[in-house]
């Protein structure tokens, strides 16, 4: 073993590959190794490099399709808001909207019922309860958005045209967020389809975060006196950052979804404070348009549009990531 | 406030507290149960023989089914299946013998990338690198989105799996004097295969409800076709356009396929779940 060679010597244990010896030792190691080991190694490395290279190929090929929109319309692709196919004028700023609106406003009632629900199920249920009800959640997740497309279109669209929009615009009508007519499509459906949405994934993640939480915490809180909800108060700020990272991956599944949110949107490209009135998303623009888009230069548009959605999506996920990844170094650290 | 008064406080923030969470978990679930019963009641009943034998009826006739839209999702989960199965086993495989190094980490990171681009994207993609070249949409395209799909989920689950067998029995293997791709193929992944399969038919349930990716690269079908390099017709995309139709018949149709479609997906999670459940606690 390596480790008896380097046993009598002072230098930080870290940097013990660097001596001559042990590196002689791997050196023959490698050149004993197994023929059949070397290809088996190179052929699972050759797929994970394939992998590699999907992410790669798409990003290239996205670039390259959407250079002539990039070209022609430059910055002023996100900031113009006219999408006029007719003569060939292409602004996505619409779409960003729609996307940021719709997803945002999911994640403002997603955030907290997820929580709810993971407090629920790692604080308060019975162990026998826990799992089933927590499969019952993950479901959700399973149901093909196109399946959660029809429930909207042909119930929850004419539950919010009949009951809930009149109502709306009766009560809070002065408002801007609630102005206009009850079409049913629109805005609010969208927001709270995708409220259904995200709800699985925010919730299973915030679930895990709040038992990784030693129990410790817990029962000193309440050894203290505290509430059962005070105690779960200290478990929240403990799983703070965990949440938030939950409720980015959420957002990066609200901006990306598209089936659900097309079929129940209104398709739209107009720019509206009003919940109530048709939209579009980055996503439903794609949906509605790439088959039937003609000209090089639409094409092109629609295709940057996707790249815009990427490139949105890998940063979200990238800082979800990056937060999960902290939490468990620290966690790590305070195991070791 | 007085000491009795916080306390009371207290005590009745607790109790509002914990019965929000409660109720937020009844508002989820009861939401889940509306979406089934809601699929069940106007699917179930629509549910016959035309439906899963018999082509679409011409627009404006009654009846008719959806049979070329289930060949042609088989087809396209095939078609993905073919190269996506072997790419996502083998880099988990890659991924649970490897964990460190930047290449194997870098790879983790993507596979989560990858898991997180919109479908939508991903058939953008396909449309880009199959259909422009071909010049025009066809099921080898439709099955090229999927399997982009299918890699990231495949992957994951493998290399979860791979390493939730105990050390022992690599250590055992070893032992014995077995090379290493030995031990992995003959000990290690027979010990994880159940969990693998199943991981594999969940992401086949997760792409055959898929539709965003297919709208502009299989595009859909009418007519019976099972040439690949032709449009071809799904179920999902049948929903969609059924879904939209202003035709009664056709929307219960679409009902009806949804329920298929939902049952299938269901029962699919519902095996890995059971399966996993039993390998961790092995």
């Amino acid at each position: 073993m390596p480790q008896s060679v380097n046993e009598h010597n002072d230098m930080p244990s870290g940097q013990q590959d660097k001596r001559p010896a042990a590196r002689a030792l791997s050196l023959r190691g490698m050149l004993r190794k197994n023929p059949g080991d070397l290809i088996f190694e190179n052929v699972t490395r050759f797929f994970a490099f394939v992998v590699l290279s999907l992410v790669f190929l798409m990003v290239y090929e996205m670039s390259v399709q959407s250079w002539p929109s990039i070209r022609h319309f430059g910055f002023q692709f996100i900031t113009s808001s006219e999408w006029d196919p007719v003569n060939d004028i292409y602004g996505a700023l619409p779409f960003i909207y729609g996307t940021l609106f719709s997803s945002l406003g999911a994640l403002l009632f997603a955030v907290p019922l997820s929580v709810g629900v993971a407090i629920f199920l790692s604080e308060i249920a019975p162990g026998w309860l826990e799992q089933p009800l927590s499969m019952l959640v993950e479901l959700l997740a399973a149901i093909p958005s196109i399946v959660y497309g029809l429930f909207g279109i042909f119930v929850m669209v004419p539950w919010l045209q009949t009951d809930v929009q009149p109502f709306l615009i009766e009560e809070f009508g002065w408002m801007p967020l609630f102005e206009g007519a009850p079409y049913g499509f629109g805005m609010l459906a969208a927001i709270l389809i995708l409220t259904i949405m995200v709800l699985p994934i925010i919730t299973s993640i915030s679930r895990d975060v709040m038992r990784s939480i030693p129990d410790t915490q817990r029962e000193a809180a309440m050894a203290l006196g505290a509430t059962r909800w005070e105690a779960i108060r200290i478990v929240l700020t403990g799983a703070k950052s965990g949440i938030l990272s939950a409720s980015l991956l959420g957002l990066g599944r609200a901006v990306g979804e598209t089936m659900a949110v097309t079929m129940v949107i209104g398709n739209s490209a107009d720019i509206s404070l009003s919940v109530l009135n048709p939209a579009h998303t980055m996503a439903s623009v794609l949906a509605n348009e790439f088959a039937e888009a003609t000209s090089q230069l639409y094409i092109s548009s629609l295709i940057e549009i996707a790249l815009l959605l990427f490139v949105m999506t890998l940063i979200l996920n990238a800082i979800a990531r990056a937060i999960v990844w902290r939490i468990t170094r620290r966690f790590g650290a305070t195991a070791a | 406030m007085s000491t009795t008064a916080l306390y009371t406080w207290r005590k009745f923030k607790n109790a509002t507290m914990l019965s929000l969470t409660g109720l937020s978990l009844l508002a989820v679930v009861g939401v889940l149960f509306l979406i089934l019963a809601y699929t069940v009641s106007k699917g179930i009943n629509h549910i016959n023989w035309d439906l899963i034998t018999k082509m679409p009826a011409p627009v404006g006739e009654e009846g008719g089914g959806m049979a070329n839209a289930i060949v042609g999702s088989l087809i396209l989960v095939s078609l993905g299946s073919a190269y996506g199965i072997p790419v996502g086993l083998f880099a988990g495989i890659y991924l649970a013998q490897t964990e460190k190094g930047w290449f194997a980490r870098t790879v983790r990171f993507l596979t989560e990338v990858l898991n997180g681009i919109p479908s939508i994207v991903i058939g953008v993609v396909a449309f880009i690198v199959v259909v422009l070249p071909m010049k025009r949409f066809s099921a080898l395209a439709g099955g090229f989105a999927l399997g982009i799909l299918m890699i990231p989920l495949i992957t994951r689950t493998t290399e979860e799996m791979i390493r939730l067998v105990p050390s022992s029995f690599r250590e055992a293997g070893l032992a014995l004097g077995i090379p290493r791709w030995k031990t992995m193929m003959f000990v290690i992944l027979p010990a994880a295969f159940k969990g693998i399969f199943t991981g594999i038919f969940l992401s086949i349930a997760r792409v055959i409800g898929e539709t965003a990716p297919l709208l502009f690269t299989a595009l859909g079908n009418r007519f019976w076709s099972t040439q690949l390099d032709q449009p071809i017709a799904s179920m999902t995309v049948f929903i969609y356009d059924y879904a939209r139709a202003p035709f009664d018949d056709w929307n219960q149709q679409a009902w009806a396929a949804s329920f298929i479609l939902i049952m299938l997906v269901f029962v699919l999670n519902i095996i890995f779940r059971f399966v996993t459940r039993k390998t961790y606690t092995a």
